[in-house]
């Protein structure tokens, strides 16, 4: 009891002597640790890691469809099977959706070429293919575009001078690379009607330098993005053989 | 407040009656305390270091090597705190298959003590964060998101106040602006609000209320914007604002290879950093405060 009384007695003349005297900021450092090879990791982390990364690794390692050939971005000059490959899957995969959101069917789809990633192999695909063709989140979205619009579209894939995919649009160039026509499931392009073209946000949102989606009628989001629709679509078939077709073509002569 | 110091003073008092004279002796000597911040951002999932193939990054990165990191800094110094400015969703298929669960759990075992959030932390929309939240043993701070009509109510904090070794820090989040980068059907409600006078709250809360020895932004405004120095910033947040001792940044991925001095609103100088992206650096800035009063009168230096 009486020690308590020290111990107090001794408290309270230092905070007499101690109050003025605070804690003053005198210095900052400041530097950033590069996280490399030479840190060994903590164990018990890369233990805990391991079963979620087993888990990963096999299921992109699990196969879930056939390809016939080998398909690349490169393989083609207007139009590529590879590029057609993923438009068409995004118009089977989206069109069910859109047509029971919105009572309409999709008229045509865009993706870009420079969202081409990878190739597709020939022989097993797997999940992890589908995420290295398409690492990318973005989702489909349907823009419904006025005919005016779509021929702004028209002219910038006639300039563009590359093998940005679409689907359900049929574009020719003459050998200076001028539209001599185009159609939208066969049908010629109405400067009054509405179309509803699918894309990805990004190309959406001015990526590519797609201004023509803007101004535009009515926006859709289909919160599907377009690897799983891709993921969906392999799951469903058991082999995939795209080719390269007269979509998208130039005349030479 | 007044009685927290006395506790604290108070047990000082009690170690130092143990020594015995010496004790007494020694009290006109300088004391010395040092916190230390550390701090990632924009980590974006990336759990495994990149392999040797990687174009870029080689090698680099990993949570595990970042648990040993942390583990000797803190044993150096146990006053420390691990911050994170968001983003912490999106970029590996950890995230797709896991939905953030794994990179939550793995924050709450690296022990950090909080985390504002970015925007491709809706990702997965409020409802796939909210849906996580039971993962994170951390406190997540935003100031500036208004998330009363959400599912996230109530489970964001402004402000946390930490007290290391009877220092005051005083940590408060920022987030950007949802809209135009986020599909509204993804952040629903959230509002957001200003985050310049947000912080003109906050600093004035952290200073005068909660009586705050350090204060700590953490920011997921973006490091600045070149052709748009309108949009707020983490430097012109900087520039706008007093009292602000640190702002840990993101959003942006800049990788500053050390932290940038600016001068606030009152003409003082404070630190802006940001560690890039992916895991790749982790950002540490040791705060020194010492008693000796002669040499607080000729500032604070800051050494980077």
């Amino acid at each position: 009891m009486r020690f308590t009384h020290l111990i107090f007695l001794l408290n309270f003349l230092m905070i007499i002597s101690c109050k003025e005297e605070p804690y003053n900021l005198t210095r900052i450092e400041g530097k950033r640790i590069e996280i490399n090879d030479s840190i060994s990791p903590k164990q018990d982390i890369e233990t805990f890691i391991e079963p979620y990364k087993n888990h990963i690794e096999k299921d992109l390692d699990s196969v879930i469809a056939y390809a016939m050939d080998t398909y690349t971005k490169s393989n083609g000059e207007l139009n590529t099977a590879i590029g057609n490959f993923m438009v068409d899957v995004v118009y089977e995969q989206a069109n069910p959706i859109f047509n029971s959101r919105a009572g309409k069917d999709i008229d045509m789809v865009l993706l870009n070429h420079g969202g081409i990633r990878s190739i597709i192999p020939k022989g097993n695909l797997r999940i992890r293919n589908v995420f290295e063709l398409m690492p990318f989140e973005n989702k489909i979205v349907v823009v419904a575009l006025k005919g005016k619009q779509i021929d702004s579209m028209i002219t910038y894939l006639s300039k563009a001078k590359r093998a940005h995919p679409f689907s359900k649009l049929k574009l020719t160039l003459d050998k200076n690379f001028e539209p001599i026509s185009a159609s939208i499931k066969g049908k010629t392009i109405d400067v009054n009607k509405t179309y509803y073209v699918a894309t990805s946000d990004y190309l959406y949102n001015n990526g590519d330098n797609m201004r023509f989606f803007r101004p535009n009628d009515s926006l859709y989001d289909l919160n599907y993005k377009i690897r799983n629709a891709l993921i969906d679509y392999l799951k469903k078939v058991d082999t995939i053989n795209p080719v390269i077709d007269d979509r998208f073509i130039q005349i030479k002569k | 407040m007044k009685r927290r110091d006395f506790i604290q003073q108070a047990t000082a008092g009690a170690a130092l009656a143990t020594l015995g004279g010496y004790g007494l002796q020694s009290f006109s000597a300088v004391r010395k305390k040092k916190i230390t911040i550390l701090h990632t951002n924009d980590v974006h999932s990336h759990i495994t270091p990149f392999g040797p193939e990687d174009g870029r990054n080689a090698n680099k990165g990993g949570v595990a090597r970042r648990a040993a990191l942390i583990d000797t800094i803190r044993k150096e110094n146990p006053n420390s705190l691990l911050l994170d400015a968001g983003d912490i969703f999106q970029g590996t298929p950890y995230f797709n298959y896991y939905g953030g669960e794994l990179e939550f759990k793995l924050m709450s075992k690296l022990k950090y003590d909080a985390a504002t959030i970015g925007n491709h932390d809706f990702d997965n929309g409020i409802n796939g964060l909210f849906t996580q939240l039971p993962h994170a043993e951390f406190d997540f701070l935003s100031a500036n998101y208004d998330f009363s009509n959400t599912v996230m109510d109530t489970h964001t904090k402004p402000y946390k106040v930490f007290i290391k070794e009877g220092i005051k820090i005083g940590v408060f989040g920022l987030g950007i602006e949802l809209k135009g980068l986020v599909d509204p059907m993804m952040f629903k409600e959230t509002k957001y609000l200003d985050p310049i006078e947000i912080t003109q709250d906050m600093t004035r809360i952290l200073k005068t209320e909660e009586q705050c020895d350090l204060i700590i932004c953490l920011s997921h405004l973006g490091y600045h914007y070149k052709n748009t120095p309108d949009k707020v910033s983490d430097l012109s947040l900087a520039a706008a604002t007093s009292d602000i001792d640190l702002i840990i940044g993101g959003h942006t991925h800049t990788f500053l290879p050390k932290p940038t001095i600016v001068k606030n609103k009152d003409g003082h100088n404070m630190l802006v950093n940001q560690v890039g992206c992916y895991g790749i650096y982790l950002g540490q800035i040791d705060f020194y405060f010492d008693t000796n009063n002669n040499k607080s009168a000729n500032g604070t230096s800051i050494i980077v």
